[in-house]
């Protein structure tokens, strides 16, 4: 069940530079959300008509509030930025299939604002009693939700710069702290995600990878937000799926990066 | 209150509808809207074979609107008959196809299909490029216009909307091509072309370099032509171009449009229509007017 909310900023804190962390109280989206969904919030200055694809970081099922982490990168997520306590918006979810959590040792991998749906995604496999690794890549030392992480998971970082972990990739850290593992679920940027694959393939590794592409319904309706899959997709009758309703979590053998 | 209005015979409860294309065949957004509560659902453009549409990124938001080029994809007549239709006549709507195409051929192929489907009416979306007359859209030549309205009112027995293109120098003339053609009602406007450059990236920000702009920017042009062809031809027109509330229907209804349809405001709002519907209500009330058909095309 998706749900068209007005919802109420709780608090709004900057966690690292331009990354901000909001919780919402909403009626009935957190009740409902799953690991891997987003919801899609919305501008109040209207000349921003399209709503803005947030994960759901972590959600309080009892309070039927939930956390989004997100990068200021543009005119819509700066405003959101200087949403101040008590302020309300418009949101729509939650939407999207979220990951199929699996009873097998976890390998999380995320990059860059990819990080904050692991949270969530941690918590309930570890709530299952999985075992998780989590595996980080950063652009520096600004290591936000890490704390959050280590509650659930094992946190294996990778930092571009060096400054912390592994100099290098996701990739490049999960080689050098040698962790192995039997389910993959990952979010990030496209490049990182066509290692990952890479690196499940060779490794023989379920994964499963959230993808992003502008959305412009967010629903499924409208055709904006699509990937290419491998086969012919039953809804579409081509080689497409819809990220915002078919995914955003797909198993990587599904589709073509 | 009278909301109903009457379009080529077909009787719709109130005159909001939904654009073409921003609600698929309704499945989404009935999770929000009480399909029931429309004038008519107006599906995805549809064609002979399923369309794989265009690369990616497909749209882009600009100042008050947002571009597209989606390229048509669509499941194809077959499929869209079997599973979109039995969906739609659950509701106590009706319905209107869009049907796209890329020859005439294209196009006749799914009126034909279409004959002797439960559907209402067929709107014929002519802003597609005439593949065989060098990639010009249908809808920018009037020769061009005439012959595939005509064509189309040969096979189709559903009342024809044909669906005008914006990116022309006079919108009447194309109006009257279709009335010539034999066309039973009008609609428009589609989306206007458009570009929008990444600075950053220094690219364009969708695929396909250009895309049709639609959304709140682009109402004084839709209205304006509205209230052109309202006076040029005599057939009902259903108005478009960036409703996102009752008073900006009203506008379209006052130049001349016997119906609405809302379509990026869907994006901005899911429940978009409905508040469009109790908008034109208030605006009734307001005015002391108890029959939504005495307000349209008053404004001269
Ligand atoms: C399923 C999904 C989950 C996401 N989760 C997060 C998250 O948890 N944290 C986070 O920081 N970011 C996340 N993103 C990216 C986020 O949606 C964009 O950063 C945001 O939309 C940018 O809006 P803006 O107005 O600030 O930027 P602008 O560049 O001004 O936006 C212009 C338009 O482009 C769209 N857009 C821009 N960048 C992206 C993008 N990367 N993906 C999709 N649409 C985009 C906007 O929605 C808007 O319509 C997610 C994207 C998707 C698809
Ligand atoms: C994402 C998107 C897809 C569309 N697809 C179609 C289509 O398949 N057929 C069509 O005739 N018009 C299509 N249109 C045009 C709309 O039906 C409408 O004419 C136009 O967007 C102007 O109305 P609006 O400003 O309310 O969106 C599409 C518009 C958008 C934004
Ligand atoms: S954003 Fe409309 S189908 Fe995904």
């Amino acid at each position: 069940m998706k749900y068209k909310e007005i919802v109420t900023v709780i608090s709004q804190e900057q966690i690292a530079t331009g990354i901000y962390s909001m919780w919402i109280q909403t009626k009935d989206i957190a009740k409902d959300a799953v690991p891997g969904q987003f919801i899609s919030i919305y501008c109040k200055e209207g000349s921003r008509i399209l709503p803005r694809p947030i994960s759901i970081c972590e959600v309080d099922k009892e309070a039927d509030t939930l956390r989004i982490v997100y990068r200021v990168v543009g005119k819509g997520t700066d405003e959101f930025s200087k949403f101040s306590v008590g302020e309300t918006t418009q949101v729509v979810g939650p939407l999207g299939n979220g990951y199929t959590l699996e009873n097998r040792t976890a390998l999380l991998i995320a990059g860059g604002v990819g990080i904050p749906p692991m949270l969530e995604t941690a918590k309930a496999l570890n709530f299952m009693g999985v075992k998780v690794f989590t595996v980080c890549g950063y652009r520096n030392n600004e290591l936000f939700l890490k704390e959050d992480l280590e509650k659930y998971s094992t946190v294996i970082i990778a930092t571009d710069d060096g400054s912390v972990g592994t100099k290098g990739t996701v990739i490049d850290a999960i080689k050098e702290s040698g962790v192995e593992a039997d389910v993959i679920y990952s979010c990030g940027p496209t490049p990182m995600l066509r290692a990952v694959k890479q690196y499940a393939i060779e490794n023989d590794i379920i994964c499963q990878i959230s993808l992003e592409e502008k959305m412009a319904c967010g629903i499924g309706a409208c055709l904006a937000c699509v990937c290419k899959s491998k086969e012919v997709d039953d809804h579409s009758q081509v080689h497409t799926k819809r990220i915002c309703a078919d995914g955003p979590v797909f198993y990587a053998q599904e589709v073509e990066l | 209150m009278n909301l109903g209005v009457n379009i080529a015979g077909v009787q719709f409860e109130n005159p909001v509808m939904e654009a073409s294309g921003t609600f698929g065949s309704g499945v989404e957004f009935s999770e929000f809207v009480d399909l029931n509560k429309l004038g008519a659902v107006v599906t995805k453009g549809v064609a002979n074979v399923p369309w794989p549409g265009n690369p990616t990124p497909r749209i882009a938001e600009t100042y008050g609107g947002m571009l597209n080029a989606i390229g048509l994809q669509n499941p194809g007549v077959e499929v869209f008959c079997k599973r979109d239709i039995p969906f739609l006549k659950k509701f106590n709507t009706k319905i209107i196809v869009n049907v796209c195409g890329k020859t005439v051929e294209d196009y006749l192929e799914v009126v034909e299909r279409l004959s002797d489907e439960p559907i209402d009416m067929m709107e014929i979306n002519i802003s597609c490029p005439n593949v065989k007359e060098g990639g010009i859209a249908f809808g920018q030549d009037p020769k061009c216009v005439e012959a595939i309205t005509k064509a189309v009112k040969a096979k189709a027995k559903q009342p024809v909307i044909m669906k005008l293109s914006p990116n022309v120098a006079d919108i009447t003339v194309m109006a009257k091509a279709a009335e010539a053609g034999g066309t039973d009602a009008l609609s428009l406007i589609n989306t206007i072309t458009g570009m929008k450059i990444d600075i950053h990236k220094q690219t364009f920000a969708i695929a396909n370099k250009t895309g049709g702009m639609s959304g709140p920017a682009v109402k004084p042009v839709a209205v304006r032509m509205v209230y052109q062809v309202a006076n040029a031809v005599s057939v009902p027109i259903i108005g478009m171009g960036g409703i996102m509330n009752g008073d900006d229907a009203m506008e379209f209804i006052l130049a001349g449009a016997t119906a609405v349809s809302v379509g990026t405001a869907n994006f901005m709002n899911p429940t978009a229509t409905m508040d469009v519907l109790s908008g034109i209500e208030n605006y009734m009330r307001m005015h002391n007017v108890e029959d939504i058909n005495q307000l349209i095309g008053i404004v001269k």
